[in-house]
This record gives structure tokens, sequence and C-alpha cells, in this order.
């Protein structure tokens, strides 16, 4: 599904990614473990293409497809979603006009409002989210907590092929990291993938990881399976470092 | 009522000083001219002395000489802009192609666009205007055009006509009561509530597609008004210069919401001048959308005439290539008690200039008064320009004044944010600006926020 060579990216003067490479078929999930400045939300946003974040060598595959020259939301059609780190506050445009916006322009159909309306609600109940929020501003005034599951919100919404859930458990609370897995679980089938950022194994619960990476430097060091989320969370990362 | 009057004139006029306008004697609008647009009409007699005491006041006022430029307006040439009908064309094919076309894009039907440019009386709408009428009638609320006023309802009109806003005001209040022409009247007796909002828009015809006209509005005590002016639509006229005047009188407890969209081709200059004057425990509401027109100057306001009297005003106002729209608001509070809302958001983009620009004076007759005052401005591009001069006047006790402005331009991480789930570029930007407005849209009547929302579309495509 996703097919990443030798990427190198990097944002103003500053190279972050050196020479990534990753494969992730569909059906399985993998976790990107790494210290804080190790490259892992670059990642994200160059594989959604961020402008921020220059491709100086490398590639990223989609479905076979170089994705290399498309467009951010081109690439979102085709199927890639990421729940950010910082979900932006959008004043003036609702949750559910935004979702809504954002079906459309996925699925390429016309959405109808009613059916759209009730599913929302549905999905909504399920992530244990107030169905007011529908109606307000797009993570205006919501919590880090209530913005995550927002996130989650989206993704269920969207059903995209492939997602990318940066830090989704950061910042919250026990029951919350709860809510967001098994939102995460539910989305989960063997026709899509998911590659997951996290600092804390608790988000992995009840989900079936397949892959684990060390990210260090703007490098994979290390791959395994999820064994090597238990061994980082005793052990820290020091273990892997590379001595150049 | 004199003292608030010259209140609010200090309040606007301050800057006005020695600059001694080049445009000294305006030579082409005479005596005569005046008298026969006074015949031509049948005004009664003390209408055509109002009318020549206003043409002697408007020669002794210079043009203003802050805020926008606007000595492009050839004021030798003033004849031309206030011979009757010489504004009109008579001629769909004379009407700009860019006006044409975004008629057809906002879906406006055929008879209307031919009316909005001033070539056609408006066939559709007439139907609903007259059931409309009956109902009205029914419950003793006036609502008719001035001249008929003038005529059959002339103590009223004799009353209150041009008393908020005095021809000595301003070099164009000045103008537009020598030359005034066309406009709506609305009275509403005491405890009427008038449940369906009035729209000026069905009474839009050739003969006043508005360059002069005069809204007067009086809602008796305890009664209630929705009036809505114009339409989102350009209007397009030949001449370039409105000089439109909005007196609003709203008595002790009685609600008035006067909605407006201004939306003039791109060769006008607009200078139009309203207010509201409120009594006792009554409330003003102003939601006010300017778009078009070269040049811009407009500040509702609104004087707290009595104890506990309330104001609210909700603004957009979106500069494009070549505009200078210099808009805001007024508030004078003269009461104890009042309290006024101050909302706006502006737009500029491709070089568009866009101010906000309001006065809030407290007057020493008004402890506890209470105004907040809200006003954010995006900027599309480098090139456009945005300022915010709030000016604050207070002398009454005890005074809660809020202010809190920002300038600022559309989040590059948010449209990212946008375009990660799936939303072209184009659109994304297009959401955030729309989204920007959505507590003025709010406000407006449904088919106007609609329209407003595609007027944005239009205004942003192929720009961003």
């Amino acid at each position: 599904m996703l097919e990443i060579e030798n990427l190198h990216v990097r944002a103003g003067d500053k190279e972050i990614l050196r020479g990534l490479s990753l494969k992730v078929a569909a059906g399985e999930i993998h976790v990107i473990l790494g210290p804080n400045g190790s490259g892992k939300s670059t990642l994200m946003n160059a594989i959604l293409g961020h402008p921020k974040y220059e491709v100086t060598d490398g590639k990223i595959f989609f479905e076979g497809d170089d994705l290399t020259a498309l467009k951010t939301f081109e690439r979102a059609r085709r199927g890639i979603f990421l729940s950010f780190q910082n979900p932006e506050e959008i004043p003036g445009i609702t949750v559910e006009n935004m979702l809504r916006t954002s079906k459309q322009a996925v699925t390429g159909d016309k959405i109808k409002i009613l059916q759209f309306h009730k599913e929302l609600l549905a999905l909504m109940k399920e992530l244990q989210i107030n169905p007011e929020y529908a109606g307000r501003y797009m993570n205006v005034g919501f919590s880090g907590g209530e913005k995550k599951r927002n996130e989650i919100l989206q993704l269920l919404t969207l059903n995209p092929k492939l997602a990318l859930l940066d830090e989704t458990d950061s910042g919250l609370d026990v029951d919350a990291v709860e809510i967001v897995s098994s939102g995460v679980a539910k989305f989960h089938n063997e026709k899509n993938s998911c590659v997951i950022i996290t600092h804390n194994a608790q988000i992995l619960k009840h989900l079936p990881v397949t892959h684990a990476h060390i990210l260090l430097n703007g490098r994979i060091v290390k791959s395994g399976g999820a064994e090597l989320v238990g061994e980082v969370s005793e052990r820290g990362y020091a273990q892997f470092e590379v001595t150049p | 009522m004199k003292n608030y009057i010259a209140d609010i004139e200090r309040a606007l006029y301050d800057v006005r000083d020695a600059d001694k306008s080049i445009y000294k004697s305006d030579a082409g609008l005479t005596e005569e001219i005046i008298r026969d647009i006074s015949k031509r009409k049948n005004d009664p007699p003390w209408m055509l002395d109002f009318r020549l005491k206003s043409l002697e006041t408007y020669r002794t006022i210079d043009l203003p000489t802050w805020g926008p430029d606007i000595t492009a307006l050839n004021m030798d040439e003033i004849v031309t802009y206030v011979k009757p009908n010489a504004a009109q064309v008579n001629d769909w094919s004379q009407v700009p192609d860019e006006i044409k076309n975004t008629f057809d894009r906002l879906g406006i039907p055929a008879a209307e666009k031919k009316s909005l440019a001033g070539v056609g009386a408006q066939y559709d709408s007439e139907v609903v205007y007259h059931s409309v009428q009956k109902r009205l009638t029914d419950l003793g609320v006036v609502y008719t055009d001035m001249e008929t006023a003038l005529i059959e309802h002339e103590d009223i009109v004799r009353e209150y006509f041009m008393t908020l806003v005095p021809p000595k005001d301003h070099k164009f209040a000045a103008l537009h009561g020598a030359v005034w022409s066309g406009g709506s009247f609305v009275y509403v007796p005491e405890g009427v509530d008038v449940k369906i909002p009035l729209q000026s828009y069905f009474r839009l015809n050739a003969a006043g597609a508005g360059q002069f006209e005069h809204t007067l509005i009086i809602v008796e005590p305890n009664a209630k008004l929705h009036f809505i002016e114009g339409c989102s639509a350009p209007r397009y006229n030949v001449t370039n210069l409105h000089a439109g005047c909005v007196e609003l009188f709203v008595k002790d407890g009685a609600r008035l919401r006067y909605s407006t969209i201004e939306n003039w081709s791109r060769n006008m200059m607009n200078l139009n001048t309203k207010r509201a004057l409120v009594e006792r425990d009554g409330l003003v509401e102003w939601v006010s959308g300017s778009f078009g027109s070269h040049v811009s100057m407009l500040y509702p306001c609104s004087v707290l005439h009595g104890d506990g009297a309330r104001c609210e005003f909700t603004g957009v106002t979106f500069a494009g290539k070549g505009q200078n729209l210099d808009t805001g608001a007024i508030v004078v509070h003269a009461a104890p008690n009042t309290s006024a809302n101050i909302n706006t958001r502006t737009i500029s983009k491709s070089g568009g200039a866009a101010t906000y620009r309001s006065a809030v004076k407290v007057t020493k007759n008004a402890p506890h008064a209470k105004c907040s005052v809200n006003c954010e401005s995006l900027m599309l591009d480098d090139e456009s320009r945005s300022d915010t001069l709030p000016v604050m006047d207070i002398e009454g006790d005890e005074a809660d004044i809020g202010h809190e402005a920002k300038i600022g331009r559309i989040s590059e991480e948010a449209v990212f944010y946008l375009m990660a789930r799936g939303i072209s570029e184009d659109e994304a930007r297009a959401m955030i600006v729309r989204g920007f407005v959505e507590p003025i849209a709010k406000e407006l009547p449904l088919e106007y926020a609609v329209e407003m929302n595609n007027l944005i579309s239009l205004e942003l495509e192929g720009q961003l």
C-alpha cells in the first residue's frame, strides 16, 4: 500500500529525514517510536505533502503510484488520512459542515444531508462526543482530548485506506486513550493500514500491531514486531543509538 | 435633541478643518435645477424651501479631508449627477459584462437583473409586494415610497425628515437635502409587531434606482420591525455618486432591525449617511454588508437617547482590487444605562483597502454606559491593506468599555489541515474566509447569507 524509498526531507535549512525507507502492506499496523526531534512528525507531514517540508531525494509510492508530484488534497482523496498532533482551530466552520465537505471531496459523491447527520451522530455517540459539538466550530474551544476524539471522528467518517496517527494519544487521560484506541480498532480491517506514532503503549492495547520501527536522527535504525514497543518502554532509546 | 446631534457631528467631523476646498463654487448646481426637481416631484412648498436651504448649506461646506480620497468626484459636474433620469441606462446592452456575469453566476432571474441594473421595473416582485401591502395595511403599518408618503402622510414626514441627519451635517447630507429622490417610508404604530421582514428590494424601480434615496422609518413605542435594504447582487448606475440618507426613529421599548447589503458597481463613490435615534429601552440592530463600490464611507450611527437604550451593530466589509472601503460604526451614549455591541469583520484582497473606523462617545449624561467593540480584519495577500481606527471619547461615569481588534492572514496550517481532508486548496481558503465572516453571515436573512457566500466564492475564484 505505502512504500517509501530512501526519503530525504528538509524543513528550511535543516535536513530532518535522511534516507528513510518503509513498507506498509494492507492489513498491517505499524508503530513508529522515537525520541522528540527524530523526524516522526516530519515523516507524517511529508507523506501528505506539507509545503513546509521539501523532499530532496527518494520517493513515496501509494498503491504503486508515485505521490511526489501530487498536492495534499489529491493524496487525501486517494485514501491517506492524518490524525494531527495539534489539530487546527477553524472558526466559523462547524464540525458537521467540515466533515460533510471532506466526505464529499474524498468520495466524489453527493452526500445526503439527513442521512449523513444521522451517521455522524451515531459515531459521535460511540466516541462519547457531546452531539452539540456537531454544530460547534472546528476545534474552537475544544480541550486537548476533545480535539483528538474529533480527529478519530474524522477518521471513521472518511474511512481512508491508510491512517497516519501522530501522537493521537498524547495529553489524554486513561479513559480518553481507551476511547481513541477502540475508535482506531473499529476502523482497522484487513484491507486498510495504520501507521501510529506514540510514546505510550496503552493506545496499542486493542490493536493487532504487526510492525514496530525505531526512528533516530532521521533514519529507521531498527525494525521488528510488536515486542519492540515493550523494549523501548523498559529501556528507552539509548540502546539503539548508532555511533556514526 | 439638537445637543445630541451636535455631539454626533463632533465625533464624526472633528477632523474637518481649514483646508479650503478647490470646489468652491459648484456652479453647475443651481436654484433653477432644484426648483425643477421639486416641481417634477410635486413637493409641498415647505419641501421646496428645505431643498433650497440645503443648497445654500451645500455651497458653504467643503469636501471632507479625512478618510479615503474622493477627489475623483468632479463636483463641478455635480449637475450631471443630480439631473433626474440623466443617470439611467436605457438599454440592457449598455450594462457592463462584468455586472451581467455576476448576475448570471448568482442566479438572479432575468427581470430582476434588469431592475438591478436600472433598465427595467421589477415585475416579478410586484405581486409579492402587493400581497405584503394588504397585510400591512390591516395592521395600520404604512410602507410606501417617500414621494407618496410626502403626499399621504405629510405631517409625519415634516416632523421627522432630516432632523436626525440635518443638511449642515456634511457636504453630502446637504446635497442630499437639496436633491433627494425616492426611497422608502415605514411607519409602525405603537405596539404593532410586523412579523415579516420588509424588503426595499421589492420596491426597486427604474426611476429610483437609488442615487439620493431617502429612507425614513418610525417605529412607535413597543412596536417591532425588521427592514431589509438592498440586495447582494451589484446595483449598477452609470453615474458614480451615491449619497443616500437613512433616518431611523426607535421609540420607547421599540425594536428595529435594519439589514443592508451594499453592493454598488465598482465605479461608485458610496457616501451614505445612516443614523438611528433610540429612546428608552429601545433597541436598534444594524446588520451591514459592504461589498461593492470604488470608494465607500459608511458609518451607521446610533444615538442612544433614552435610559436603557441599546444598539447591536454587526458588519462585514470586503474590499477587492481597486476598492477603498472605509466603514464602521458610531455610537453616542447620551442617556444612563445605555449599551452597545459592535462586531465587525473586514477582508481585503488583491490590493484592496479596508478600514474599520468607529467612534464611541459617552456623554456626561450617560453614567453606567456599556460598550463592547470587536473588530477583526483578514488580509488575503501582501498587496492589500487593512486598518483599524477606533476612537473612544468617554465623559460619563462608570462606563464599561471593551475593545478588541485583530488583523491577520489566512493560516497556512489551517489550509493544510483542510487539504489533508481532501478539500482543494481554493476551496479550503474560501471556507476559511467564509468561516471568518460566519458570525456576521448568520445574522443575515437566509437568502442573503447564501448570496453572500456565493459572492465570497466569486471574489476568491482564481485569485488565490
